[in-house]
């Protein structure tokens, strides 16, 4: 358990040596990387551990909130994600951040990353979650805003967070209503008061139940980028490439998938079937996928491709949880972790060799130029795309087809879809930035990254296609995995999934090979179907801005200046007549305050 | 002993009118204040530290002072820091020194007096003899609209005080003493008619001082026109007197007249977090904001007030008060000592005129993030210690079986705020610290080391209550 505790605190110790002493020596980022490699060595030695130990952080008579560690096949197989693919960013970052100016402040921001989310892995109790829940929000936020003179970086970090807000609002109420339904805060002793409460209250259970994840879920919803707060995410792309790897791809975006599995877990997953959150929690993640596919269909910043394709793929994880296939949605967590994580990295090549060209149209031909980093990204794209039998991707969109096929056959058809849109949107990335011939000068003099970076790709590359068969951590994170093999229909999701990929891959090489634009323009997708524009302007400006002023406005002048302002005003004329009698108004005040301690005086005396 | 901590900063006030050098006087004061409350900290259940001496034989009147409980310690504790803070970040204009630091050291002696006494009489006593020179700081001193902040705090807060004023006579009379101790051993034996009435009266009047919606609109423009100390004293300690009065008096001795109130109360505290909040999100000057947040923050202690009414057995509320109490007046005062550094530094706090001065002042930036983000309520400092208490006393007697009461509606409603205060928070930093530079960030200082050392103090407080809020806990168990 000690490791367990060192695992926790140890970023956190490193980040506040980082911003207190290091800052200006330049030791940072080198001691960040250490503690980075050093979490991931203890989280391999915890794999498939079980204990836990905790202190009590507020008490107030015999109740008390504690920080707690949980060890458990899920947290230690998340762990295995969270630092492993950490680690690798952390050591290429190394590279992509060196001419940066504030490293000391990036590295920092890192691991205290790395301490947010290891605090939501291990969590045992609820509060803790939640504590670590907005600490992770809080780095994200330094992280989206690391370049914050640049307005788009400021305004994506504070989008990032607000979002984020409007989600652990939900989150927040959701925690409180199932302390109040179970009588716990340790998930331990959850699923006992869930069944207690369920006896006594069998007709109002499901209802009560239902109302409590759902308000649960809006955190998750929140932070995994779920409709109707997406918009966060694409923005979020303004941070460090690295960041939006670690981050904005692999792991923090996963947390609400982690946390609502965690939470099914806890209470027992009978208590989710046929619940009506659990209804709409599927729906939010099916379409929150099918939205955010046809948006990436449209998007000409490589980045903001790849952020479109982690909503959807979020959307699909959400969607295996509401279909009580948690497991799946694991599962396709872990896998997902390690290829998007290496995209990211790879676009992050690309961005660095381009001078920082994001723009898909204005690269091409990096293939030849980028070996390593172009065959590294095309071994995620596989994953992503799900080529049968030989990348992690495959099994585990096999796994959410199924649950979805097993669950709801509308759901399973947008799914489908979905697979299709996202070879097609991918095979259009790669064969435009990577295939062809160089359309900028800043492409053409791309050259391949050096070896701080390339070697974390290759690394990813190897876990994009084999992470699936690890069974080490993957029978942590899934204890039910296997159950769902040769279910019914298996060979109507397999031929499904290779009609989707077959199909987008075709479409997006006849339609995208040689091209130098878009043929294709659907302003809808492009523009991510105005939702942005409804919520900066409709939103914000329109209401919660003016609902603002209005609210201001009654302030000042009905309560400030017709209710008490006549007071005031009567008092001011009392005060001139004393400026008549004395010069300046000190004696006024003195006097009003003489008259309040004489009436005191009077009061007690008689 | 608490005699002594009381006495020195009034005493050091007087040897400053008799010339002796203002700064020094006022820092030296304020720092063996510390050491003393610091010590009471560890010491307080010693009687060594209780004080009477009769002043008057009919009616028995009592010069007292005394911990009754871990309550107390904690206010003090609070005042002595945030006293420390208030006189190392303000800088006095040229030839007002003696008035700056002197008014400075009297608000935190009236301070340190109201919450150690335990007779009646100087209880509230020692409250108006801060607030003196609360108004004529803010009258003479202030900036902006001094004049008409200064009328309008000393109005409302004069006519606050007489309805509190009767309400605690009214107690007096009841219980017949004027030892606080004393009169919390007759609770129950006031008769429910007049508990109404005393409850009603001891809302407004307290709560008038602790700007309880629609009694707020004082706050704002007189800590945006006040001196840096005197917002950094009466926004983190002074106005917290209203609260402790209520905790002290009113929850002990008139529950069931508080009862009749409990709607009204819940009412009038949306209108704290919800109302005022969004009044908050339209001002554009950060020290409008600022005093409008403080306002707003005030909702989330009167919660954990309503909670104790609603369940008196409720054992949360009143912890969570209290340490919410303390979170609150240590953040604003390091957002007020702050901002002021920002105007001395920039020349403005008006929104639209700033950007970018991260760049040039990344220590400022840094600190003033850390207050920021305190004042939103993020985990691992002192406010969100307080908030989640809060929330977590409204619905400490909901269990799913009979529905969501009216206290825990209200708090749902409540949690809104905290998206409430990042909306305004994040743009503020977002419109002063983020961005390109403009003409008056561009060349702006940073704080000096010395600038740090105040700051440091607080940040370091609420670190201390963020991370393990059973150090505040602790003494009120």
């Amino acid at each position: 358990m000690n490791l367990a505790w060192i695992l926790l605190f140890l970023p956190l110790v490193v980040a506040a040596v980082n911003q207190l002493v290091l800052k200006k020596t330049g030791l940072a980022p080198i001691v960040s990387v250490g503690s980075a490699v050093a979490t991931f060595v203890i989280a391999l030695l915890m794999l498939g551990k079980v204990g836990s130990s905790h202190f009590a952080w507020a008490t107030i008579g015999d109740f008390s909130i504690n920080i707690g560690i949980k060890l458990d096949q899920l947290s230690t197989g998340m762990m295995i994600v969270v630092t492993g693919v950490g680690m690798l960013v952390h050591i290429f970052s190394l590279a992509y951040m060196k001419d940066d100016g504030a490293k000391a402040r990036y590295f920092t921001g890192l691991s205290l990353f790395m301490f947010s989310m290891t605090g939501i892995v291990l969590a045992d109790n609820f509060i803790m979650t939640f504590i670590f829940w907005e600490l992770v929000g809080l780095s994200s936020y330094l992280l989206i805003g690391h370049w914050y003179q640049k307005d788009s970086a400021a305004d994506a970090a504070k989008k990032a967070f607000l979002c984020n807000r409007v989600g652990d609002f939900g989150f927040m109420v959701g925690i409180l209503m199932l302390w109040g339904i179970t009588g716990h805060l340790t998930f331990d002793g959850m699923k006992d008061g869930l069944e207690a409460f369920k006896l006594a209250n069998p007709v109002i259970f499901s209802g009560v139940l239902s109302a409590a994840v759902l308000c649960i879920f809006c955190g998750a919803v929140g932070k995994s980028a779920q409709l109707p707060l997406h918009v966060w995410l694409p923005d979020a792309m303004e941070g460090p490439t690295p960041v939006s790897a670690l981050i904005h791809a692999a792991t923090m975006v996963a947390a609400g998938v982690y946390m609502l599995f965690r939470l099914q877990f806890t209470l027992g997953f009978e208590h989710f079937e046929g619940l009506p959150a659990s209804t709409i929690i599927a729906w939010t993640g099916g379409l929150t996928s099918l939205a955010a596919a046809l948006m990436a269909t449209q998007q000409d910043d490589i980045k903001r491709v790849l952020a479109y394709s982690t909503l959807s793929q979020l959307g699909y994880m959400v969607m295996a949880v509401g279909l009580v296939s948690g497991e799946a949605g694991m599962f396709h967590l872990f896998t997902h972790a390690w290829f998007k994580a290496l995209l990211f990295l790879g676009a992050g090549a690309v961005i660095h060799a381009c001078h920082h060209e994001q723009d898909i149209w204005k690269m091409g031909g990096l293939l030849k130029k980028m070996p390593i980093t172009g065959i590294t990204f095309a071994l995620g794209t596989a994953a992503l795309i799900a080529v049968p039998y030989v990348t992690s991707g495959f099994y585990s969109k096999e796994e959410i087809l199924a649950a979805a096929y097993g669950g709801n056959k509308l759901l399973f058809g947008i799914a489908v879809f979905v697979a299709f849109l996202t070879t097609f949107y991918m095979t259009r990335a790669f064969v435009v930035a990577f295939l062809g011939k160089s359309r900028s000068e800043n492409a053409d003099h791309a050259h391949e990254v050096g070896p701080l970076m390339w070697i974390p790709l290759a690394l990813l590359a190897a876990m994009a296609i084999g992470s699936a068969w690890l069974t080490g951590p993957l029978n942590a994170i899934d204890p039910r995995l296997h159950a769902h093999e040769h279910l019914d229909g298996h060979y109507v999701i397999l031929g499904a999934s290779i009609a989707a990929l077959v199909l987008g891959l075709l479409a997006g090489y006849f339609l995208y090979s040689g091209k130098d634009k878009d043929p294709v323009s659907i302003p809808l997708f492009r523009n991510r179907f105005y939702i942005d524009e409804i919520y900066d302007k409709g939103l914000v400006r329109y209401f919660q801005d003016a609902f603002a002023a209005i609210i201001a406005f009654f302030d000042e002048f009905i309560i400030n200046g017709l209710i008490v302002g006549g007071l005031s005003r009567a008092a001011e004329s009392f005060g001139n007549i004393f400026r008549k009698v004395q010069s300046g108004s000190l004696q006024g005040y003195a006097f009003a305050f003489g008259l309040g301690v004489i009436l005191v005086v009077y009061f007690t005396a008689f | 002993m608490l005699l002594l901590l009381v006495f020195l900063p009034i005493a050091a006030f007087i040897t400053i009118l008799f010339g002796s050098p203002a700064r020094l006087t006022a820092i030296a004061t304020a720092a063996i204040n510390l050491v003393l409350g610091l010590v009471a900290v560890s010491s307080w259940k010693s009687a060594f530290w209780a004080f009477s001496v009769p002043v008057l034989e009919k009616p028995a009147l009592n010069l007292a002072f005394g911990f009754s409980d871990g309550m107390s310690v904690i206010m003090v504790l609070l005042s002595v820091i945030v006293t420390l803070a208030a006189v190392l970040s303000g800088k006095a204009p040229a030839g007002r020194e003696k008035l700056y630091f002197g008014s400075s050291l009297l608000i935190s002696g009236g301070a340190l007096g109201a919450f150690a006494a335990t007779d009646l009489f100087f209880f509230f006593a020692f409250h108006e003899l801060a607030l003196i020179p609360t108004f004529l700081m803010i009258g003479i001193l202030g900036r902006g609209d001094r004049r008409e902040a200064a009328w309008k705090i000393t109005i409302y807060l004069g006519l606050g005080s007489i309805v509190l004023l009767a309400g605690l006579v009214w107690l007096a009379n009841l219980t017949g003493t004027y030892n606080m101790v004393e009169m919390v051993k007759a609770a129950g034996s006031i008769d429910p008619v007049a508990q109404k009435g005393i409850a009603g009266l001891l809302i407004i009047g307290f709560g008038t001082l602790v700007s309880l919606f629609p009694f707020h609109s004082w706050a704002a423009p007189a800590y945006a026109s006040a001196p840096a100390p005197v917002a950094m004293l009466h926004a983190g300690v002074l106005k917290k007197f209203g609260l402790y009065g209520l905790l002290r008096l009113a929850i002990p001795l008139v529950p069931e007249g508080l009862q009749f109130w409990l709607t009204p109360l819940l009412v009038l505290l949306l209108g704290n977090i919800l109302w005022v909040g969004w009044v908050t999100i339209s001002q554009k000057r950060l020290d409008l904001m600022l005093g409008n947040s403080s306002v707003m923050h005030m909702g989330y202690i009167f919660l954990a007030i309503a909670a104790l009414i609603a369940f008196p057995e409720n054992p949360l509320a009143r912890s969570a008060a209290i340490v919410l109490m303390f979170a609150h007046g240590i953040s604003i005062a390091l957002l007020f000592g702050l901002a002021d550094r920002i105007e001395r530094n920039t020349g403005s706090l008006d929104l639209q005129d700033l950007g970018g001065l991260a760049k040039s002042a990344p220590g400022l930036a840094f600190l003033f993030g850390i207050a920021a983000m305190a004042s939103i309520g993020l985990p691992g400092l002192a406010n969100f210690s307080g908030e989640i208490l809060v929330f977590l006393s409204a619905f400490k007697t909901y269990n799913g079986t009979s529905g969501l009461g009216p206290v825990q509606i209200t708090c749902i409603l409540s949690i809104w705020g905290v998206v409430i205060s990042a909306v305004y928070m994040l743009r503020a930093y977002r419109n002063i610290f983020q961005g390109p530079a403009v003409k008056a960030t561009e060349a702006a200082a940073d704080l000096t080391f010395a600038d740090r050392i105040p700051a440091t103090l607080l940040v370091l407080a609420l670190f201390a209550v963020g991370l393990y809020p059973n150090l505040l806990l602790n003494l009120l168990n």
